[in-house]
């Protein structure tokens, strides 16, 4: 069920296009924010309200990265793989991740705490290697720091 | 030197509000064009003064513009959309930009939406720019309670609305028609052109999709005129750019200098040279999907046609660096793993060819290659080219593979040979 304040949201980004299913990859991400991710009951909430079959829409929220549809961490690590953060020898940081927190991309830790998955070049190649926690942006990262940056995050 | 561009941004301090921006000279430009010039005159200004996109593909702004449907009888509303989805590895400007001066995108944007007469406005942002979101959401309210967006801006009968959208991440939307799909909440696959957007874009109706340096550059060209913008270049490309450096160099960054400021002096001059013990071996000069230089071309002038005519693409302007210590079968396959994930999968040519490639150089990288996988990469490189895709992802993915192949076939060659990655035996897949 969509909440009230969820529809509220929904309404006004449905008022600024033409059609309300124009409106569908925004009512994912408001879901997404109370939710942590999008489950399969409210894809279906969603195609409801904006007038799609849950097919459509879940053709649409599968294309993008950042739509989860499995559930997610509290917190979730997005490590960048793309090319300079390779070249810095971005692997060890990932390694480090792998053993620290027991897990591999893609994988959630069992006290549901972080979810680990490889991004793209997060577009501040000058500072490699780069991560991002939820909003948090760590560049110039070191296998060090890591364990203090992961204290900050219950 | 003249930094038009970045001369108020002072990386690490938060950036100009509307009132310290005015007070540099901030919206002048707003205030020139809806007082002095009809929007044809804007468009001729901006064509004369040989701004070419800066986005990577470098197409004339002003020529781009002209295609706009214009006059009574045209199709409204009208869109404009800065592409503010900076996702092509390597790059790294647009975030200066945006984190930096706000103000000055919305002030280009204005003036490109009354060049085309634009009555909705798109910031077309990546998700991960989360500072760049925060101060623009504030620039784009400051702007509407000071006039300059809305109703009737600056008393002039324009009107103009602008709107923060934040994209969920994926490199297709990027290329301008899948922006547009993205924006109308559709999967990002590139549309066919005709009709191009300029005719029917955003929602059916005629829009323009420009980059968020490219428009940065409008307010300093209204001010200071074509000419002026022209020499600011040393060669035939006007105006400044931002270049930048990443990889094994003593200092990465991004630096506003003259269009045509040769790679060497980049590299040298700005980047500090190579770190110790790391020598330099090949370098994309503009992102990714560029194809590759070596030693022969540092004194090349960074601009769209010396590095065309190298067989290369300047791209975003910003560059990676193959050092002679990573392996550039690992670094190739690096980069076709990011294609590969980001194929929107519409076209097969690239949907199928990009991961063959993949799995290919991942097998010559763990030293599982066989000699005829070159010839297989070679007949990619071709079939994956341009005109047999729909769009230009997997012919730029094959900009660095085809020049790798050039220019490293021997080290290649080594690993299959050799039955390992000369560089590390014990080196792990990114997978």
């Amino acid at each position: 069920m969509l909440t009230a304040q969820e529809k509220h949201q929904i309404d006004h980004e449905i008022s600024l296009v033409p059609t309300p299913q124009n409106a569908c990859i925004e009512a994912l991400k408001i879901v997404q924010q109370r939710q942590g991710w999008i489950s399969d009951e409210s894809l279906k909430d969603v195609a409801e309200y904006v007038g799609m079959s849950p097919a459509e829409l879940d053709s649409v929220a599968t294309f993008y990265n950042l739509i989860f549809r499995k559930p997610v961490g509290r917190h979730v690590i997005l490590v960048c793989d793309s090319i300079t953060c390779w070249v810095m020898g971005y692997e060890d940081i990932r390694d480090h991740l792998y053993n620290k927190l027991n897990i591999t991309y893609g994988q959630t830790t069992e006290d549901g705490r972080f979810t680990l998955l490889p991004n793209c070049c997060l577009g501040t190649c000058d500072c490699a290697p780069t991560l991002m926690i939820d909003n948090d942006l760590y560049r110039n990262l070191t296998v060090e720091q890591l364990d203090e940056i992961l204290i900050k995050y219950t | 030197m003249e930094k038009p561009l970045t001369q108020h941004i002072v990386p690490g301090r938060k950036p100009l509000d509307l009132k310290a921006y005015e007070k540099v000279g901030g919206y002048q430009s707003v205030r020139k064009v809806l007082k002095e010039m009809t929007p044809t005159e804007v468009q001729t200004l901006v064509k004369n003064s040989n701004l070419r996109g800066r986005g990577g593909a470098g197409f004339s702004t002003g020529l781009k513009w002209s295609f706009v449907p214009m006059g009574p009888d045209a199709a409204t509303p009208k869109y404009l959309v800065a592409n503010a989805d900076e996702m092509e590895p390597g790059t790294f400007k647009d975030r200066v930009l945006l984190e930096g001066n706000p103000h000055q995108l919305i002030e280009g944007m204005i003036v490109a939406a009354y060049a085309i007469q634009a009555s909705i406005s798109y910031v077309f942002l990546r998700w991960a720019y989360k500072l760049a979101a925060k101060e623009i959401t504030q620039a784009i309210q400051e702007a509407y309670e000071a006039g300059y967006l809305g109703k009737n801006i600056l008393g002039s009968g324009f009107d103009l609305d602008m709107h923060l959208h934040t994209g969920v991440g994926r490199y297709m939307c990027g290329e301008e028609t899948a922006l547009l799909n993205a924006l109308e909440g559709k999967r990002a696959n590139p549309r066919a052109k005709p009709p191009f957007p300029q005719v029917s874009g955003l929602f059916g109706k005629p829009t323009i999709v420009n980059n968020v340096e490219t428009l940065c550059n409008l307010p300093h060209i209204i001010n200071n005129g074509a000419e002026w913008f022209k020499k600011l270049s040393l060669t035939e490309d006007a105006g400044t750019k931002l270049y930048g450096v990443s990889g094994r160099v003593k200092k990465p960054g991004c630096w506003e200098l003259p269009m045509g400021t040769t790679i060497r002096e980049i590299l040298e001059d700005y980047a500090g040279g190579m770190q110790d013990g790391y020598l330099f071996k090949g370098l994309l000069p503009g992102g990714a999907s560029t194809d590759f230089l070596v030693e022969e071309h540092l004194d090349l002038p960074m601009d769209y046609g010396s590095i065309q005519a190298a067989g290369s693409r300047m791209g975003t302007g910003t560059m990676i660096i193959l050092d002679d210590q990573t392996c550039p079968v690992g670094f190739v396959h690096n980069l076709q793993h990011f294609f590969a994930q980001e194929s929107c999968g519409f076209c097969t040519p690239c949907r199928e060819g990009l991961p063959w490639v993949e799995k290919i150089l991942l097998a010559i990288d763990r030293g599982e290659g066989k000699p005829e996988h070159l010839l297989t990469l070679d007949f990619h490189t071709k079939f994956l080219g341009p005109g047999n895709t729909f769009c230009a992802l997997a012919p730029g993915a094959m900009e660095p593979l085809q020049s790798a192949l050039k220019y490293f076939r021997e080290d290649f060659e080594r690993h299959i040979h050799e039955h390992h990655c000369p560089w590390s035996i014990a080196w792990q897949p990114s997978i």
